[in-house]
């Protein structure tokens, strides 16, 4: 049952990453919009993203509820060495979520709708960006539960040059995605026009992002291309998303939408795997060359048992019921709309 | 203020905040429901138009509470990271069914606000049903959850560690059942309220009175029904409080020696120096009934708990005295409107019986506030009832103050925002739903 568990805490994070990084880069993609096109941008966001917004996020809280009733120890030190950076992603969650509620419920369009777009731009980067700065620095081995500093224990526990970089990697990864999503989602050609270059530029930003962090790692002293590269589980899902990416563009051009998704979300996958297979099942590396593991420091096995089926008997009710909402507005999503106001 | 304090209130005050939210989410769907369903039966547009209108405001309720409780699941971790160590893998349980129930209660949400004139009309108003049926599981969960920390069971505690844990035994401890009763009753009740009110004091000014008619009717049944059930359900909570947390229910009453046939205090100024009331009104042997069903029972006092071990006295005390206070006033206003119902009438639309409504507007969730209060001071010192001090808990990062000031910021702004938002949802009623309200015309 622990495995069962570990994959389930697995895919809810891929889950998050995928879905909540492609809402959090709807976004990031409108704060490159330009003004003129900028409405447009929302409305098609909002009907792609509008009826599984509230979805989306509940990955997330299962990644937390796991980590809390599964691995206490993990929630707790992540939660006491990353206050601040979590406190942070909070905010940016708080601010985006009532900004997107807001922006359309609100019975009159005035002034008010430009404060809160802004507010959802900016929230839509800062929290992906906070997001990889947390999951950065679980490995980055700076948490140290021996610091006597303020400093020390609180802030250099996630504020260095690896961390940054991977949160700047996942802001870009999440416009990436959103961007492959949209053009799906879009029926008029220059609009796909727009998203394709959107989506071009995303994939350049997130390859030199990808490439900072390689750097970044290496000045750290932080073994990133020995965990990537050092395996071959490493090697062969690198070099799989690499020809997903080729042919995801070869696909592209040819105006192939929707299987293009899934390419994409098959390299957000497998980057997920190397970059967590090397040193599982330790997900928290601290200073002291200590470790947090999925397999020592877990809860009690009658807790794990039962976690485990109350994830199992959930999945019976909520998968279908998932794929049934994304299938009925997918197919819906271009019926024209009735609407009396 | 330091740390320790900080912690407790920023805790207090994104509960207090998430608890308005979350109530009005797992109830309004059933108002919807109700509305709806008259819209399909009668296909009078009035009814569609109110569930409209308030799925709309809804919807803003709905960001508002899944933002707000998000963050509570972090902050369990960020401001008691000591407590959730240990009884994180114990009470875990029904946060971990409790994701389903989320989960099921967004997507039924995302079939219900953007799935009008899409799908059968059947199949939608069944979703919208399913939105608050999974919405109140979720809240009798976590309220499980917390009965917890108010009736520890489930694990031995043995030399500090934690044994033979039972993750289902603790969720049905013993507090659950009777926290969750009255909690799911006091949703209804609040809600109902709060709702009837607004629509009471539109009424009152003559806008839009046909619709804003239709859905007092709708929120001022089922708040009054509730409001009715509520000192009930109060009574067996009070009496699994009195045998599993005599210290709470001694601070609760403000009963600082132990008697047999205790008098119930209404109101009244507690001074802990002297141990003594001053001006209460005494109502003799009530207190033993109350607590233990016999008008004769021994009723512990704070003389009998360690001074370290008491609650505050005063806060705890004025609390359950606003609860109770309001709870009396709901309920007397309830029979006046079934009394309405069933006879009078005329009453329905007499201004003093509107005036009332309006007035009580906001006691439903001051009652709420209220008897969390009673619940979370009146537990303390103690984060797990006899088990772990609440100080033992605290995270031990410093500067907890500053962030207190930072989510006083947020929520008291996100309030604004909200109750400005829902001004002009109500305001816009007559520009958006001011049709001719009695014809029976098809308008998609
Ligand atoms: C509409 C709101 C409302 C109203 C009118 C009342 N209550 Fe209440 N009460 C609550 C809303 C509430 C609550 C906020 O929902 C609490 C907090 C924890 C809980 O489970 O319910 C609560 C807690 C609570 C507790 C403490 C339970 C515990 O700590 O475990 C007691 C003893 C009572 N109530 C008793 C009463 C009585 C005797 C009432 C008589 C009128 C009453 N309540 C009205
Ligand atoms: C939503 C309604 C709730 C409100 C308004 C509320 C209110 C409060 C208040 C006023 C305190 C501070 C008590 C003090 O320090 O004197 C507190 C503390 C706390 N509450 Fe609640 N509470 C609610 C529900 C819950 C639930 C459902 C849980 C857990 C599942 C919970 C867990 C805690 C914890 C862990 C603390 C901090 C430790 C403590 O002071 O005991 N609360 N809450
Ligand atoms: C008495 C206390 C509480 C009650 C009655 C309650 C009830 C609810 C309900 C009914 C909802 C869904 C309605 C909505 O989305 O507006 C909700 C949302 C949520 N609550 Fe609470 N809750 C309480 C306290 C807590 C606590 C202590 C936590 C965290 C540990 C929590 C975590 C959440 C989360 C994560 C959501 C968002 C779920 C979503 O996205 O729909 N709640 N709560």
């Amino acid at each position: 049952m622990l495995y069962v568990v570990i994959g389930y805490l697995w895919a809810a994070i891929l889950l998050y990453l995928l879905l909540g990084g492609a809402d959090f880069g709807a976004g990031i993609i409108e704060f490159f919009t330009s003004e003129a096109n900028q409405s447009r941008t929302q409305k098609t966001l909002y009907r792609a993203i509008g009826p599984i917004w509230e979805a989306n996020h509940m990955w997330l809280i299962i990644t937390v509820v796991i980590l809390f009733v599964g691995f206490p120890a993990i929630y707790a030190t992540m939660s006491v060495y990353l206050h601040i950076p979590l406190t942070i992603m909070l905010l940016g969650i708080i601010a985006r979520g009532t900004a997107f509620a807001f922006r359309h419920y609100d019975a009159v369009v005035d002034d008010m709708q430009g404060l809160y777009n802004r507010i959802f731009v900016y929230s839509s980067f800062i929290t992906p960006l906070f997001l990889g700065i947390i999951a950065g620095s679980s490995v980055s081995s700076h948490i140290d539960p021996m610091a006597t500093t303020f400093l020390d224990a609180y802030v250099y526990s996630w504020l260095d040059w690896f961390s940054v970089s991977v949160g700047l990697f996942t802001v870009t990864i999440c416009g990436y995605l959103a961007a492959i999503y949209l053009i799906g989602e879009t029926a008029s050609h220059g609009e796909r026009q727009r998203f394709m270059r959107k989506a071009r530029f995303m994939n350049l930003a997130a390859v030199g992002c990808g490439a900072l962090v390689f750097v970044a790692a290496y000045a750290e002293g932080i073994p990133l291309f020995n965990w990537v590269f050092g395996n071959w589980i490493g090697l062969t899902a690198i070099s799989a998303a690499t020809l997903s990416l080729v042919l995801m563009w070869y696909l592209l051009v040819k105006g192939k939408r929707y299987i293009v998704r899934v390419l994409a979300g098959f390299q957000i996958t497998m980057i997920l795997l190397v970059t967590t297979i090397h040193h599982f099942p330790n997900i928290v590396l601290l200073k002291n060359g200590g470790y947090l593991s999925l397999l020592e420091h877990r809860g009690h096995d009658k807790t794990i048992e039962s976690l485990g089926t109350a994830l199992l008997l959930g999945s019976v009710f909520i998968l279908p019921a998932l794929f049934y909402l994304i299938y009925s507005f997918q197919k819906k999503a271009h019926a024209p709309l009735k609407q009396n106001f | 203020m330091d740390d320790f304090i900080a912690a407790r209130s920023q805790m207090a005050l994104s509960l207090g905040f998430h608890i308005i939210f979350s109530c009005i989410g797992m109830v309004m769907p059933f108002f919807m429901a109700v509305s709806h369903w008259y819209w399909l039966k009668t296909n009078k547009i009035v009814y569609k138009n109110v569930t409209k209108a308030w799925s709309q405001g809804v919807a803003i309720f709905f960001a508002t509470g899944a933002v707000s409780g998000t963050v509570l699941s972090f902050e369990l971790g960020l401001l008691w990271p000591k407590f959730m160590n240990h009884a994180g893998p114990i009470f875990g349980m029904p946060f971990s069914l409790e994701g389903t129930a989320f989960f099921i209660e967004a997507i039924a949400l995302g079939f219900f606000l953007y799935g009008w004139d899409r799908f059968n009309p059947w199949f939608h108003w069944v979703t919208g049903v399913i939105v608050g049926i999974s919405g109140l599981v979720s809240g009798i969960l976590v309220v499980a959850a917390n009965a917890w920390m108010n009736s520890p069971s489930g694990f031995d505690y043995v030399n500090g560690q934690y044994i033979n844990i039972d993750p289902i035994k603790a969720m049905f401890n013993d507090a659950w059942f009777s926290q969750a009763l009255h909690m799911s009753i006091a949703a209804f009740a609040a809600t109902g309220f709060a709702v009837a009110g607004v629509h009471a004091i539109m009424i009152l000014k003559h806008k839009n009175v046909e619709f804003h008619t239709k859905s007092f009717k709708i929120a001022a049944v089922f708040g009054c029904i509730a409001a009715l059930l509520q000192p009930l359900s109060g009574d067996l909570s009070a009496k699994y409080v009195a045998r599993t947390q005599p210290a709470k229910l001694a601070a609760m009453e403000a009963h600082f020696h132990t008697e047999k046939s205790a008098s119930l205090l209404i109101g009244g100024i507690p001074d802990t120096k002297n141990k003594r009331v001053d001006y209460g009104l005494k109502l003799p042997g009530l207190l033993s009934f109350m607590a233990h069903g016999n008008f004769d029972a021994e009723v512990t006092g704070l003389d009998q708990i360690p001074i370290q071990n008491q609650p505050p006295i005063a806060i705890t005390h004025y609390a359950f005295q606003i609860m109770v206070g309001l709870g009396m006033l709901m309920m007397a206003l309830s029979g006046l409107y079934f009394l309405a119902l069933w006879k009078y009438r005329n009453w329905l639309s007499s201004r003093w019986l509107l005036n009332l409504f309006a007035v009580a507007t906001p006691a439903g969730f001051i009652a709420v506030e209220a008897g969390w209060t009673v619940t979370e001071v009146g537990r303390q010192p103690w984060i797990i009832q006899g088990i772990m001090r609440t100080a033992d808990a605290v995270t031990p990062m410093p500067g907890i103050i500053y962030s207190f000031y930072l989510y006083t910021g947020v929520y008291v702004s996100l309030a604004l925002v909200v109750i400005f938002m829902l001004y002009r949802q109500i305001r816009m009623v007559g520009k958006l739903y001011d049709l001719p309200a009695t014809s029976n015309q098809l308008v998609h």
